[in-house]
């Protein structure tokens, strides 16, 4: 009894992550409907940003998971300006070339810059081990991931919903024309919400190198699992690919546990099942454009 | 109505393919070629830097002219691909005309290769590749890294010796992690030790946390672990961040998950791991410490295992061009290189004039805090071990 | 009315199924390129086999518009067949062992067409990357059978027709698999100009109208879908007899992702552009990784990233300058060749 519990914090804790890593893409990709394969190298930009402040300049753990956003999200916003913007109007197969071709670029010049070894921060002694509730293991560090990534689903939520932003970007989204005719300035909510999703891709890279490894080749490794985050979530609310996030991550650690031999089947045949029964994901809208 | 006829775009491409494809180099005389063939993109890049380094270094120390020959290296990457390992491998024999062909980071690149060395009699010396039975698969292979049956047979008789009655086991699903469980369970089970779970875990894997769940809740005295150079600090932070460590539950294997490489980074969890292996950084000899300021000094950080192969590797090649005098034909290269003995930075080490594998001492050594950095210190020695994969026989 | 809209279709049709000069032209070089480096036969076989391979996608993206990041799928279960075949002694005889490999893929491309055909483009690429996925999953299970991540052993290819064996230098590889891919290739092309490659362009370019005028929409897209699926098995196979190997990686995302981007390259819809796509994405990372083992991937992303930039039109404009020039010289102004781009949007 208490190993199912343990597994399913894991599983929680692990979807909670896969879906920071992966929502700003369902927004791109979703909303923007931009396929931005590159979403995984801003998850990495954040990692690493994260591990040189924390493992050679010395910050604290907490003090630099806001700065692997930040980061994430600037270089997210200055690409968007030079370079995706102009690639919006683009079939779906430039983009794809396009944002491959800066996976290659980026993992080439990490590899370059950090060396291809995994790479670990160094995290407070806080974070370490695992502590028991009536005998359900709970890890400290995937607590706190379940703690960060629970506050920043409500918050966005609440932010897409409530606020002025949200509905401006809900416009812009629906008929970018007649937006732009109400005075809603679409580039700069489209350039806003690039460069939020990938400051979130990078705070969930930053939060990832501990229980998925950081390495010049994440981008390319995980590339799969934000896909599947995305289509199986379908893309008319955040609330899609949260669910698919935590479906992934128990279906995946269940997996893993109960038929380890079978792990992988268990993921890519919920998602094909998915998929065929619900073409446009769980909380899919038909296809707009 | 539209235009359905483009077929000139080739001409470029063959104009294209024409200028990529002349670009083979004649042969010279003096020039002694040694196609090295290793991963540097792709999951398994660091063993190819790691032995690239080495190699460089190795010829900064001790030149580039041997027997009269200048030793020329040509890189070339496989992204631990069998079939770009063997169209490489094929390319260096047939256009490049090398002496030797080396390098092999995984097991089924050693196998994709090992057909041509036959028939083009060239030696191979793998560097890297560690399962038991790949000498067997061509009579010009000859190993410089290690065989995983040489140091998994050690841990399971050390663990029996040692009061360890249970043990999980957690390894890699290919053949280098097969071997080391196969070798590992025959020695432990015959000394009478129990395995109470074995799981076998995909090479490609993000996440332990389910797996080691299976062990604890297994309840062993310890853990056997064998997972590929570089996923060792994963499963080592997962193995702290699970609790197994407080819950007394030693870490034993081959030293591939305490690999040297990454050790400093993996947090005091591993404190106190147990681990048999062949080359640790702290390996008290003159030689050692000269290697390891050496490497820091040019790639500022610490060698590993790996690194040991590539810098082992080298020398086996000079040292049996400088016994041919120069010849540099394949047969007279392996008859040099049968029963050569040197000393390496992990110890005294010679190849196996039978079976062309390496013949080295087996340390247990137990993780410990070294001058603030955490080092596997070797605390017994096996002296001379074979590989028993083959023994066997 | 009928009748005579009907005729200007059959016109129309055979117009475009005539084989112009410069395929010819094509194929020509394509023989003396090989003919000209006998000591790359290597590279070049890995170049045929990735155009037949690009060929295969061609028929579904180019002309069905079906996009597929899962294509490796058939290509791993060809490249798997045609390794146990030969392992077990099963057929020894390459091009038995060749076609039979082809057919076991196609099954697999025919039970999965139904599972493809539904949903929109995004739907489609993640379904047929789970196949594929799936189908490495099950390789990775069945590792007694298939050999696992170590790749299946002791495959050993008998000579083609008892005569011809597959030798060092890979001559015997390369001419067998430009054979392979000129048969297919005739093959592919008859297809697409027949009334049922005709059907196909137009369930592509509006599935809604083209069932209003009476085409069976989900027939054809299953028949084109299995074909291709031959096509990709084919290719695997080739891969298996021309290395003689077979590992997990045939199932590889990589391979697949590889794919698109040589075709998108090279330019769907007309047959040649996976050809071309092909030897240049190849060439490109051959060249690459000559000046640079460790980094090539950058340049390699680089290029794609300004052919994107730059625009893949204005690429096969500038591409195409050099020949419109000397043809002009020769043959007047009306001879220059232009290419056109018919793909998904």
């Amino acid at each position: 009894m208490t190993s199912i519990l343990t597994n399913l914090f894991d599983g929680v804790a692990y979807g909670m992550l896969l879906f920071v890593l992966a929502c700003g893409l369902a927004v791109t990709l979703g909303l923007m409907n931009f396929v931005n394969l590159a979403h995984g190298a801003f998850a990495m930009a954040g990692g690493y940003v994260c591990a040189i402040m924390v493992n050679r300049v010395g910050w604290p753990f907490f003090a630099a998971l806001p700065l692997a956003f930040v980061a994430s999200a600037m270089i997210g916003a200055l690409l968007e300006r030079t370079l995706y913007q102009h690639l919006y109007a683009r079939s779906h197969l430039d983009q794809v070339l396009f944002s491959i071709g800066l996976v290659f670029m980026t993992v080439a010049t990490v590899d370059y810059i950090m060396g291809s070894s995994r790479i670990f921060i160094k995290l407070p002694d806080v974070l370490q081990g695992q502590f028991d509730i009536f005998g359900v293991g709970i890890g400290r560090y995937r607590l706190m991931i379940i703690a960060i990534c629970g506050l920043l689903t409500v918050g966005l939520q609440l932010v897409l919903s409530k606020t002025r932003f949200g509905s401006r970007l809900r416009a812009a989204v629906d008929d970018p024309r007649a937006a732009s005719g109400l005075g809603i300035n679409v580039p700069q909510v489209f350039a806003f919400t690039f460069a939020f999703g990938c400051g979130l891709a990078g705070l969930g890279g930053a939060l990832s190198a501990e229980i998925l490894g950081l390495d010049p080749y994440f981008p390319l490794k995980f590339m799969i699992y934000f896909l599947i985050v995305v289509t199986v979530g379908g893309s008319s609310s955040i609330t899609g690919p949260f669910l698919a996030s935590l479906l992934l991550g128990i279906g995946d650690v269940a997996g893993k546990y109960y038929v380890p031999k079978l792990g992988p089947f268990v993921i890519y045949t919920i998602m094909i099942v998915i998929l065929i029964w619900r073409p446009n994901g769980l909380f899919g809208r038909t296809a707009t454009r | 109505m539209f235009v359905r006829n483009k077929t000139l775009t080739l001409a470029a491409s063959a104009a294209f393919a024409a200028a990529a494809l002349a670009s083979g180099a004649a042969r010279a005389e003096d020039v002694f070629k040694i196609g090295l063939i290793v991963p540097m993109t792709g999951g398994q890049a660091s063993t190819g830097k790691q032995i690239d380094n080495a190699i460089k270094l190795y010829m900064q120390q001790n030149g580039d002219t041997v027997a009269g020959k200048k030793i020329q290296v040509i890189l070339k990457d496989d992204a631990a691909l069998p079939d770009n390992t063997k169209r490489l491998a094929q390319e260096l024999i047939v256009n490049d005309k090398v002496n030797v062909i080396a390098g092999f980071g995984v097991t089924p690149a050693a196998f994709a290769a090992a057909p041509l060395a036959t028939q083009g009699k060239i030696p191979e010396v793998v560097m890297a590749a560690g399962t038991s039975i790949i000498t067997e698969k061509s009579p010009y292979i000859v190993r410089t890294s290690f065989t995983l049956p040489q140091s998994s047979t050690i841990i399971g008789d050390w663990a029996v010796k040692n009061g360890i009655k249970k043990v999980a086991t957690l390894t890699s699903d290919y053949a280098p992690g097969n071997d080391a469980l196969a070798s590992f369970k025959e020695r432990f089970t015959a000394g009478g030790g129990e395995i109470v779970e074995e799981v076998k875990v995909p090479l490609a894997n993000p996440d332990f946390a389910p797996f080691l769940q299976r062990m604890k809740d297994s309840k062993p005295d310890a853990m056997f672990v064998f997972v590929p150079a570089g996923q060792g600090g994963n499963f080592m932070k997962q193995y702290a961040e699970r609790g197994l460590d407080k819950s007394g539950i030693k870490v034993i294997g081959p030293g591939d998950v305490t690999d040297d490489d990454l050790l400093n980074d993996m947090g005091d969890a591993v404190l106190g791991a147990v681990t048999a292996h062949i080359y640790s950084a702290a390996h008290p000899s003159a030689k050692n410490k000269e290697f390891v300021a050496a490497y820091k000094k040019a790639y500022n950080s610490r060698p590993g295992f790996m690194a040991v192969g590539g810098y082992d590797g080298i020398n086996l090649i000079y040292e049996a061009l400088k016994k041919t005098d120069g010849k540099t034909d394949g047969d007279s290269l392996i008859a040099a290189m049968k029963g050569l003995a040197w000393e390496s930075p992990r110890g005294p080490i010679s190849i196996d004039p039978e079976t062309r594998d390496i013949v080295q001492n087996v340390y247990i050594r137990k993780v410990e805090k070294v001058d603030g950095e955490l080092y596997n210190v070797e605390f017994q020695t096996f002296e001379a071990v074979k590989d028993p994969g083959k023994a066997k026989k | 009315m009928t009748t005579n809209a009907q005729t200007d279709v059959g016109i129309l049709a055979r117009q475009h199924g005539r084989w112009h000069w410069s395929e010819f032209a094509f194929w020509i070089v394509v023989l003396a390129v090989g003919l000209a480096f006998p000591s790359r036969y290597l590279i070049m076989t890995e170049i045929l086999r990735l155009a037949l391979f690009a060929l295969s996608l061609d028929l579904i993206l180019g002309y069905a518009g079906i996009v597929s990041l899962g294509h490796a799928a058939f290509f791993g279960v060809g490249a798997y067949c045609a390794g146990l075949l030969s392992v077990h002694g099963l057929i020894n005889e390459p091009v038995l062992a060749l076609i039979v490999a082809g057919l076991a893929a196609t099954v697999l491309g025919f039970v999965t067409s139904f599972l493809v055909i539904r949903g929109v483009d995004l739907t489609r690429l993640m379904v047929t990357l789970g196949i594929a996925l799936l189908m490495e999953a099950l390789a990775e299970r069945f590792s007694n059978i298939t050999g696992g991540t170590d790749g299946l052993q002791g495959i050993d290819i008998q000579p083609i027709f008892g005569v011809f064996a597959f030798d060092m230098f890979g001559k015997t590889g390369f001419f067998y698999s430009l054979a392979v891919l000129f048969v297919l290739f005739l093959l592919a092309r008859t297809i697409v100009h027949s009334p049922f490659g005709l059907s196909l362009r137009a369930i592509k370019n509006n599935p809604l109208r083209a069932a209003a005028v009476g085409i069976p929409v989900n027939k054809r897209l299953i028949a084109i879908y299995t074909v291709a699926a031959f096509y990709a098995g084919i290719a695997g196979a080739l891969f298996t007899q021309t290395t003689a190997l077979a590992s997990l990686d045939v199932f590889s995302f990589e391979r697949s992702a590889d794919l698109v981007l040589l075709l998108v390259i090279g330019g769907s819809g007309y047959l040649y552009g996976g050809l071309i796509g092909a030897a240049v994405f190849r060439m490109l990372q051959e060249l690459f990784q000559w000046i640079t083992p460790q980094y090539w991937m950058f340049w390699i992303g680089l290029v794609l990233v300004v052919i994107v930039m730059v625009g893949r039109h204005r690429i096969h404009a500038y591409a195409l300058w050099l020949p419109n020039l000397i043809l002009r010289q020769i043959a007047g102004r009306k001879a220059a060749v232009v290419l056109t781009d018919n793909e998904a949007p």
